[in-house]
């Protein structure tokens, strides 16, 4: 008998198989939040930054942002970086970014996260050894909590994706919370259609 | 009180001799002895639970959710097979490949022989406790493999060649010295710098270049969702997306508890996990793998190791609905002074009692009395496990095995005959509230009486119920006061 065979008997053998239902899970919604509002409170608490929309050039101030960096790779068409991603790239061959720029598939305003996916990213690491991350998001595609983030398409279709909540942190000596842990040493994002 | 800090040598865990019971009192009271970590452990552990607290209170639903996320798990564990036959239908049908292990040797050696079939003699590890459980690091570097632990906490453990003390932060029991000592033996780092941003990035520094020529990268799992053949895995260093996402190879270990029925399933425990852990909303990165990435290749290890046999138990079945978020551990007065490493297995605290005498129950006999049995744990719990009774049915369970120690078995014998007696009872209690008010402290406070240790007994008083009520009812008078 295989180890495979040998587990599922056992347990078929101790489950009660009693029909407790499965519960069903409702939304929680709460009409009165403003989702936007919700949004940029929640990136701030996970230690995310907002780039405020300029009047006159909305990407003033990520261009600011980005100015003195020596490797922009930018996923986006919005910006031109200096790094040009292919499918044939190593994922370690992402190491030496400074900034790598995309746009998100959606945010969670109940927790300040955004939604990258395979797609978003082309190649994975790019969301993590690049030294900092800029992500645009459309506003109109903020949902309001974790139910409604689960309810999206993206889960059944791509093969990765990762809610970003903040850049990577760790608070591992003594509490004391550090940004920047092994991933980006900070997230920004910009709110833009 | 940093003076101290950097004074005091940390204190170390249980003494491991086999099989041989552990004596976690033992080691608790070393814990204890050093001061400045006590405090400074306690005082961490403490700040944990008062931000979940405040998390909780944010959230309107809190209660609800934790019902459902008791509910969600209850259902699952009564159809386990099913859903992990759909798991593995639909992990399959997206390119992984799944592996079932009846026990930790299986597991170890089947993820050995993934290893040596690729021909890959680096690793990079996330943290995952069910590694821990199997001794996967030690088997792994027998077959020749390195292992890189690259979240800091692990590291910091791995270098130090000791095990991790607690679920979620795994060297909270360490002080910004123990560590900077670590870091400038292990990883040459600059003697005497014990700043806490220096470490952590000398830690980054170091760990990158094994994350970018590792040829095989390894992960363990929160929740495997039935629905869509997926893995997930919640972090906050970013270490784990690295360790699955930057070599060709990635492994999942993951115990088949794990599973949950459909992706609405996991908005649940996704909102309960970070806040009960760590107190912060949702960790800073909840990454989701239902397939290998392109050129990639993915492979998820199913483990049983006893978990099976617990489901047939149903006064333990309950402990398989832990998704080892540690805010039992955060609470629990036993854990927050002794230190996690004084437990002397690989979960501790509140959890460990009642997950390691299923293990071995001659090896942590002495666990389950680790507890007040205050029922802390279970009011924190985001899946509702009734850790407090189990903790009382293990130590039925143990004395019914004859596990009990020598000086247990002496008292309960005595206690025994007491009890089932209920004018000697009576007599004796009346007696003894009397003796206590002069009672010599060596009586009360001796080497078999371990409670009586750290604690000083309440005054007595001068009646006891039972007297008090004959006095009052049991000849019809009422009693104004």
């Amino acid at each position: 008998m295989s180890s495979r065979e040998e587990i599922l008997n056992r347990i078929r053998q101790h489950q009660t198989n009693i029909s407790t239902s499965l519960p069903k899970v409702p939304n929680f919604f709460d009409k009165s939040v403003d989702i936007i509002d919700a949004f940029k409170k929640s990136l701030l608490i996970m230690g995310g930054t907002l780039l405020l929309v300029g009047d006159a050039d909305p990407l003033q101030a990520l261009k600011e942002k980005i100015k003195n960096a020596n490797v922009i790779c930018s996923m986006v068409p919005e910006i031109k970086g200096n790094r040009e991603l292919n499918e044939q790239n190593l994922p370690k061959e992402l190491d030496d970014i400074d900034y790598a720029i995309v746009r998100a598939s959606f945010g969670v305003a109940e927790t300040g996260s955004i939604c990258l996916t395979e797609k978003n990213l082309m190649i994975n690491t790019l969301g993590y050894l690049p030294q900092h991350l800029i992500v645009l998001l459309d506003p109109a595609k903020i949902v309001y909590n974790l139910h409604d983030a689960y309810a999206q398409p993206e889960w059944y279709s791509v093969n990765y994706a990762s809610l970003h909540s903040g850049p990577s942190a760790t608070a591992d000596i003594e509490g004391v919370l550090i940004r920047g842990a092994q991933g980006v040493r900070s997230l920004s994002v910009l709110l833009i259609s | 009180m940093n003076h101290l800090l950097q004074e005091e040598e940390q204190p170390r865990g249980a003494k491991i001799r086999g099989r041989h019971p552990v004596d976690q009192l033992e080691a608790a009271n070393r814990f204890i002895a050093a001061t400045a970590h006590e405090m400074m452990h306690d005082n961490r552990l403490w700040d944990l639970r008062k931000k979940r607290d405040a998390q909780m209170h944010a959230i309107p639903e809190w209660e609800e959710l934790r019902q459902l996320a008791s509910d969600i798990k209850s259902h699952t564990l009564d159809h386990l097979a099913d859903y992990l036959e759909e798991f593995e239908h639909n992990a399959k049908k997206n390119g992984i490949h799944v592996h079932w292990a009846k026990d930790a040797q299986e597991s170890n050696q089947i993820i050995g022989d993934i290893l040596k079939a690729h021909q890959a003699k680096s690793l990079i590890k996330s943290k995952s406790m069910l590694g821990e459980e199997c001794g996967l690091r030690p088997y792994l570097q027998k077959e020749g493999i390195a292992v890189v632990e690259t979240d800091l906490g692990e590291r910091i453990q791995q270098l130090d060649d000791e095990d991790p003390s607690h679920v979620v932060v795994p060297a909270v029991h360490k002080t910004r010295t123990d560590v900077s000592k670590v870091f400038v033996k292990t990883l040459n780092a600059q003697p005497g710098n014990n700043d806490v941003h220096y470490l952590a990035e000398w830690q980054r520094e170091t760990t990158r270049p094994y994350i970018l020529s590792a040829d095989a990268g390894m992960t363990g799992g929160n929740f495997l969702v039935a629905e869509t053949g997926a893995v997930v895995v919640c972090t906050n260093e970013g270490n784990a997306d690295l360790s699955a996402n930057t070599p060709s190879l990635h492994i999942v270990t993951v115990g088949i508890e794990k599973i949950i029925p459909k992706m609405e399933h996991l908005a649940v425990f996704i909102r309960l996990l970070s806040r009960s852990a760590l107190g912060s909303p949702i960790t800073q990165y909840t990454s989701y793998f239902r397939g290998p990435r392109r050129g990639g290749e993915m492979h998820v290890v199913l483990v049983d190791n006893g978990r099976s046999t617990r489901l047939g138990k149903p006064n333990f079945k309950p402990g398989l609905k832990c998704i080892r978020c540690g805010a039992c551990m955060n609470t629990c007065p036993v854990f927050r002074r002794s230190g996690g490493l004084s437990y002397g297995s690989v979960y501790a605290g509140p959890i460990g009692l009642i997950l390691s005498p299923g293990y071995d129950p001659h090896k942590y006999r002495n666990l389950p009395f680790a507890s007040t049995l205050n029922g802390s744990c279970a009011n924190v719990c985001p899946v509702k496990i009734n850790l407090h009774e189990q903790i009382l049915a293990w130590r039925g369970e143990l004395a019914k095995q004859g596990e009990l120690s020598l000086s247990k078995k002496v008292i309960m014998k005595a206690l025994g005959k007491l009890y089932a007696n209920p004018k000697a009872y009576r007599q004796a209690i009346q007696m003894g509230d009397k003796i206590l008010q002069y009672l010599p402290h060596f009586v009360v406070y001796n080497r078999l009486n371990a409670w009586g240790r750290q604690r000083d007994l309440p005054e007595a008083p001068k009646k006891t119920f039972h007297s008090w009520y004959k006095k009052h009812y049991m000849n019809g008078k009422g009693d104004e006061a």
